[in-house]
């Protein structure tokens, strides 16, 4: 048979993906022992990184933070048919927004006033950054991959210049802002809880994390509840029969690409309103990335993206453990981890999903032969 | 120093800067000629640079380290053909995968091997690097700047890699359009159905095509960590495997035209070095990130057809799979 | 299976001869997953002649050509050539045992020369440069035996289908083959390319090649076969020789049962005009002029049938008339809107009663990866029946999909399931039931019975009668003459973009269309 096999649906959704990642966690293993540790010794060690303290789970549920909006920036981008890779430069971007709000009105205005606006800017700024690769695809037909790729580098360069020459704190040679004021900083979650009465030891995992569970619900019922939802679905899958509906595929291509844009810029309110309080170079450190394979792991379904980001946040956090406790390992392990999950969940679940599929095809007609 | 001789050196400069940026073009040229994306320029070089500069360092000998080097880069193109080709995976989400992997893997090999947090040993010794080449009479040719200094600084003083890199230029040209694999590989991405029908095994093709890849990006990264510097660093590549496959759609994947792009692209790489902190006259100091941002925007310019049209292969990115 | 070679003539054997046949299929069995395409399959091809397989979408012969081609392996059987068995794991072994095909979706390189294309695979020797020129010697020797000019160095994106057709089987003949096979090679001809494809035939045969013609056509089997198989899901159920056959023996073997080729109706009683087309003209998005000042009138009541070889512009008319491309010059005027000048588009048409069942329902009429379902509101989806402020109304989607399979027998009637997994006939239905449930004044409908089964063309064909006689105007374009001759009150004739013709369906006849079809105008027919 040519067409790789059908799955039940639970199949597709839950197994397909356990399955992956534990061929890609395998894998993982595999090299840890290649570096000379003891794969097991690292799980463990892991784990408890990631989850042994309530310290170290708001670590990881910052992480994760991160992680939602940009996976769910990778998957609305997924399901209107385009592969959006400029996550990265999106957040940087969107982060740049949020910073410019920060500095201009910490001084002068509330917190609760400033919080919208810096929202808004997170959006507009990460939104705008993903506007010209869009508009590039959808009205000239330049390939997103690419632009988006040019567009990564673009930020990063247009970054470097403004922290180096325009926004750095004067007197001073570390590229960076000054720090915010205190009004113009996302309370963490533990002052948070502290004044509902509940005593949460101090971690980054800040109101960010809220508005990331907040955006995974939007994203859910925008995409599987709305007409607008279902015009962008129709379009990634058959744009053809979009322009039959009388849905415009540019369009919609466009309204795609800015909300994820607006999504992947969300991680700046995270970074740079929630735990850095200033602009730094290369905040997003890779997110934008991690959000590509969050999105492939939780099959571009918020719930799953939900779980996949909590997964990849405890992988940050317990690899930062790992790389404090065992002398042969590093952080860069964490970035190999996630590279195999992406190349299992990602480009080789047919690999996977064949054989799965034959199984149930067994299994549901027993005894029919080849 | 006058400024002929500047320009003379900015364009030595170029040739050393273009030489990886075209080994890792053509490799792209072959796989996308072929349907098969290739975004994996970056991992594979950035593998081989690794295993070259580790294995360079071990043994003390650079060949070693080429052989490493273009090993390494044929097995990680290997793997993504396999999920590509195979398996009919996402060539875009393979390559990810593999650029992102690779990013972790040789700090990770380097520091459980070397101790030195993520990088290899300094490689000093003689035979570790491939080192300048130094033509006959060219310091005493340099003392004239007509064409001696020519002759000096861009004809002699470059490694080996560069020279076989400008060499492949016109051999690679030579079996895209005047042999049969050429014809084949042209064939395969542009109807790979076509070349099923006539009796050639798509996959096969694909996968040579892949293979050429790797051992291209072999060298190139190789260059990076033996002969451009002496060790592997963390990110090394720094984005030239994009950078090269811009330079491939620039060239609108052929290969003199490529050539020209990844002349361009270094030119105005070594220019920003230059110019970094210098002020010109009328318009003072352009900030070097401009310059270096410069071919990702043409690129981009190149794609949305504001200069010129780039038309890709018909069937890239696409598994080939047969009907039912 | 050696009866087949020892019995006397019969409805069942092949001809009694003294060489072994030039192709024998023995048990051959194929599946894909849970459909059985070939179930044990056995004939023999003598020698020397034109031999038809004939079935239904579906019945499983595009299945056994691939396997004949070593394009699919098949699961059971063998395959022989000239008396010798053969293993067909690749094309390649076909290519080596002689076999060569011209398929229906053509195999070429489009930015390659004809010479390149033909060389391709057996270009003789690692460069190139040698080999060609052999080659072109060669190919001007074969141009010349068989009749077959084709400019050599030409561009094949350049070339006509007719001649791209002819590069095709300038590449099998190029690889030496003996048995040529040609699937549906006439879908994209006119007729009088289709009687030079066929003299082409008749001259293969004379010089001793066999050729095997797959089609659904029965009136091209009768005209240049010698013999004929029927295949039905998947089965020879009937093999005779084409003289002692006629069309509808053969409609009955492919069906299973007696079929009425002939759609009951009574005559039409035309109403007022519903549809004024003006002096439209259509461009593609390549700029190519594809329908060229085409006026017309739609009337309630009628059913205009728009008759032409596939690709003369009706494709274009019907998408302009729906509204997905924009004419680049002239009026279409529905209930009093201008509906070019207005810039409706197909929304904003279907709200105001203009139904569209687009030529490919894969390609554009329905979204194979969602449910049926979500399928069945595709292009209604902003109605105020399925949404509210934007939220769709979940319980009223089903329900009505489920009542739209209730009324068009669409079976499984599931609509949850993936649309994917229904058959063609049953995806048409409910494309069908979507277009026609909104109650719309007309009706625009392409190639209404593509890729169906028979059983579900008749329900078609009542349906569409039925609307018609309902007072609704229905505009059909199809390439199935005998689809328009049964359906159809008036009958345009397209070619090369232009209306070339109008014919009352009572005189209308196959001969006549034919001419009209190849750009013969009206008057002189």
């Amino acid at each position: 048979m040519s067409a790789p096999g059908r799955l039940p649906r639970w199949a597709d959704l839950g197994l397909l993906p356990i399955v992956s990642l534990l061929a890609a966690l395998a894998a993982s293993a595999a090299i840890i022992a290649i570096v000379g540790e003891s794969p097991w010794v690292a799980l463990r060690l892991m784990a408890a990184g990631a989850f042994g303290s309530q310290e170290a789970a708001g670590y990881t549920l910052y992480y994760a933070t991160n992680f939602i909006f940009t996976g769910l920036a990778v998957a609305v981008a997924f399901h209107a048919g385009l592969f959006n890779i400029g996550c990265e430069g999106q957040a940087y971007v969107g982060g740049l927004g949020v910073g410019l709000v920060c500095l201009g009105l910490d001084h002068h205005w509330p917190f609760w006033a400033i919080l919208p606006v810096a929202m808004c800017a997170a959006a507009g700024f990460g939104a705008a950054w993903a506007f010209i690769p869009a508009w590039l695809q959808a009205r000239r037909g330049s390939h997103i991959v690419i632009t988006t790729i040019m567009f990564n580098f673009i930020a990063s360069a247009l970054m470097t210049y403004l922290l180096v020459e325009v926004l750095i704190k004067p007197g001073q040679q570390s590229p960076e802002t000054r720090e915010f004021a205190s009004a113009a900083c996302l309370p963490s979650l533990s002052a948070l809880l502290g004044r509902l009465g509940l005593n949460v030891s101090a971690s980054p995992l800040n109101l960010a994390f809220l508005f990331a569970l907040a955006a995974a619900a939007f994203v859910w019922v925008f995409i599987w509840h709305t007409r607008w939802g279902y015009e962008l679905r129709t379009v990634g899958q058959n744009p053809s029969a979009a322009v039959y509906a009388g849905i415009s595929p540019p369009r919609m291509m466009l309204i795609a690409m800015l909300l994820s844009g607006a999504l992947a810029g969300g991680l700046g309110l995270n970074e740079v309103m929630g735990v850095q309080h200033r602009l730094l170079l290369d905040f997003p450190g890779g997110a934008g990335f991690v959000g590509i394979a969050v999105a492939l792991m939780g099959r571009n379904h918020p719930v799953g993206i939900f779980l996949a980001a909590v997964l990849f946040g405890a992988l940050y956090q317990g690899g930062s453990q790992l790389s404090f406790d065992l002398p042969r390992i590093n952080r860069d392990m964490v970035v190999v981890i996630q590279g195999l999950v992406i190349l299992a969940c990602g480009a080789l679940e047919n690999l996977f999903r064949t054989p799965l599929a034959a199984l149930f095809a067994r299994w549901r007609h027993p005894g029919e032969g080849e | 120093m006058e400024t002929y001789t500047l320009i003379v050196l900015l364009l030595a400069a170029t040739l050393r800067v273009a030489t990886p940026l075209l080994l890792a073009a053509l490799a792209g040229m072959f796989s996308e000629r072929s349907g098969v994306i290739d975004l994996g320029l970056e991992g594979k070089m950035l593998g081989a640079a690794f295993a070259a500069a580790a294995v360079s360092a071990v043994t003390g000998s650079a060949w070693a380290g080429l052989a490493a080097g273009v090993l390494t880069s044929v097995a990680l193109a290997l793997l993504i053909g396999f999920a590509c080709i195979t398996h009919r995976g996402n060539q875009v989400v393979a390559a990810m995968a593999v650029n992102i992997m690779v990013a972790g893997l040789g700090p990770s090999l380097a520091l459980a091997w070397f101790h030195l947090g993520g990088q290899t040993p300094q490689l000093d010794a003689p035979g570790q690097r491939f080192v300048e080449i130094v033509w006959p009479w060219a310091e005493r040719a340099r003392e004239t700047p007509f064409p001696g200094l020519l002759y000096a600084e861009l004809l002699s003083g470059h490694s080996l890699v560069v020279y076989l890199a400008a060499a492949l230029v016109p051999a690679g040209a030579w079996v895209l359009y005047r042999t049969r694999f050429g014809l084949r590989l042209r064939a395969v991405g542009e109807n790979p159905a076509a070349v099923d029908t006539a009796g050639i095994s798509v996959n096969g093709l694909r996968y040579q095509a892949v293979l050429i890849s790797g051992m291209l990006c072999g060298v190139a990264g190789t260059y990076l960590s033996t002969a451009a510097s002496s060790g592997f660093v963390r990110d090394m590549t720094a984005g030239k495997g994009y950078l090269a496959l811009a330079a491939l759609i620039f060239g609108k994947w052929r290969p003199y035209p490529t050539l020209g792009a990844c002349l361009l692209f270094a030119f105005t790489d070594a220019l920003a070095t230059r110019l970094q902190g210098v002020a010109l006259p009328l318009v003072g100091v352009i900030p070097v990130q401009f310059i270096l941002a410069l071919p990702y925007v043409l690129t981009v310019l190149l794609l949305a057809g504001f200069v010129g049209k780039a038309v890709a292969p018909k069937a890239i990115g696409v598994p080939y799979a047969k009907e039912q | 299976m050696s009866a087949v070679r020892t019995d006397p003539p019969a409805a069942s054997a092949s001809p009694v001869r003294d060489t072994p046949p030039a192709l024998e299929l023995r048990g051959i069995d194929k599946r894909f997953g849970p459909v059985h395409a070939n179930r044990g399959v056995s004939f023999a091809i003598a020698r020397g002649t034109v031999h038809g397989i004939v079935g239904e979408n579906g019945a499983g012969k595009s299945t056994l050509m691939n396997i004949v081609y070593g394009f699919h392996r098949a699961d059971a059987g063998e395959v022989w050539v000239h008396g010798r068995r053969v293993d067909l794991l690749r094309p390649h072994d076909a290519i080596a045992a002689g076999i060569g095909m011209v398929h229906q979706h053509f195999m070429l390189v489009d930015n390659f020369t004809v010479l390149e294309n033909v060389v391709l695979g057996v270009e003789g020797g690692r460069r190139l440069a040698d080999g060609l020129a052999r080659a072109r010697a060669e190919l001007e020797r074969i141009a010349r035996d068989y009749g077959l000019a084709v400019p050599l160095d030409a561009v094949v994106e350049h070339l006509p289908v007719g001649l791209q057709q002819r590069v095709e089987i300038l590449k099998a003949l190029y690889r030496r083959a003996e048995i040529l096979i040609l699937d549906e090679p006439t879908a994209v001809l006119t007729p009088q390319e289709t009687d030079q494809l066929f003299r082409m035939l008749a001259r293969l045969r004379e010089q001793g090649k066999t050729v095997i013609l797959v089609t659904h056509k029965l009136r091209e089997i009768m005209a240049v076969t010698d013999r004929v198989t029927v295949l039905r899901q998947g089965a020879v159920v009937h093999e005779t020789a084409t003289r002692e056959t006629s069309e509808r023996t053969l409609a009955e073997k492919m069906v299973g049962r007696a079929v009425s080729l002939q759609v009951e109706k009574t005559p039409a009683r035309p109403g007022g005009v519903l549809l004024a087309v003006q002096d439209l003209e259509v461009r593609d998005r390549f700029g190519v002029t594809r329908v060229r000042r085409a006026s017309f009138e739609l009337r309630a009541g009628e059913i205009l049938g728009i008759a032409g070889v596939a690709g003369n512009g009706q494709s274009e008319l019907l998408e302009a008339l729906a509204g997905i491309l924009t004419p680049s010059r002239g009026e279409i005027v529905f209930k009093g809107a201008a509906l070019v000048r207005g810039g409706l588009g197909p929304r904003a048409r279907r709200r105001l009663g203009l139904a569209h069942v687009p030529e490919d329902r894969l390609r554009m009429g329905t979204v194979a990866a969602f449910s049926a379902q979500a399928n069945a509101i595709l292009g209604y989806h902003d109605q105020p029946a399925y949404n509210r402020g934007g939220l769709l109304r979940g319980t009223a989607i089903q329900a009505g999909c489920a009542r739209k399979m209730r009324d068009y027998d669409v079976r499984p009637p599931d609509p949850g399931l993936r649309l994917s997994a229904f058959s063609g006939g049953n995806q048409q239905k409910l494309v069908l039931a979507r277009e026609i449930d909104c109650d719309p004044q007309v009706l625009l409908v392409g190639q209404p019975t593509r890729g169906v089964d028979i059983g579900a063309v008749e329900f078609i064909h009542r349906r569409l009668v039925r609307l018609r006689d309902a007072g609704k105007a229905l505009l059909l374009v199809s390439v199935e003459l005998d689809e328009i001759l049964g359906l159809a009150d008036r009958i345009l004739v397209m070619f090369n973009g232009e209306i070339v013709g109008e014919v009352a369906s009572a005189d209308a006849t196959e001969g006549k269309l034919g001419l009209m079809m190849a750009g013969v105008k009206e008057e002189s027919v």
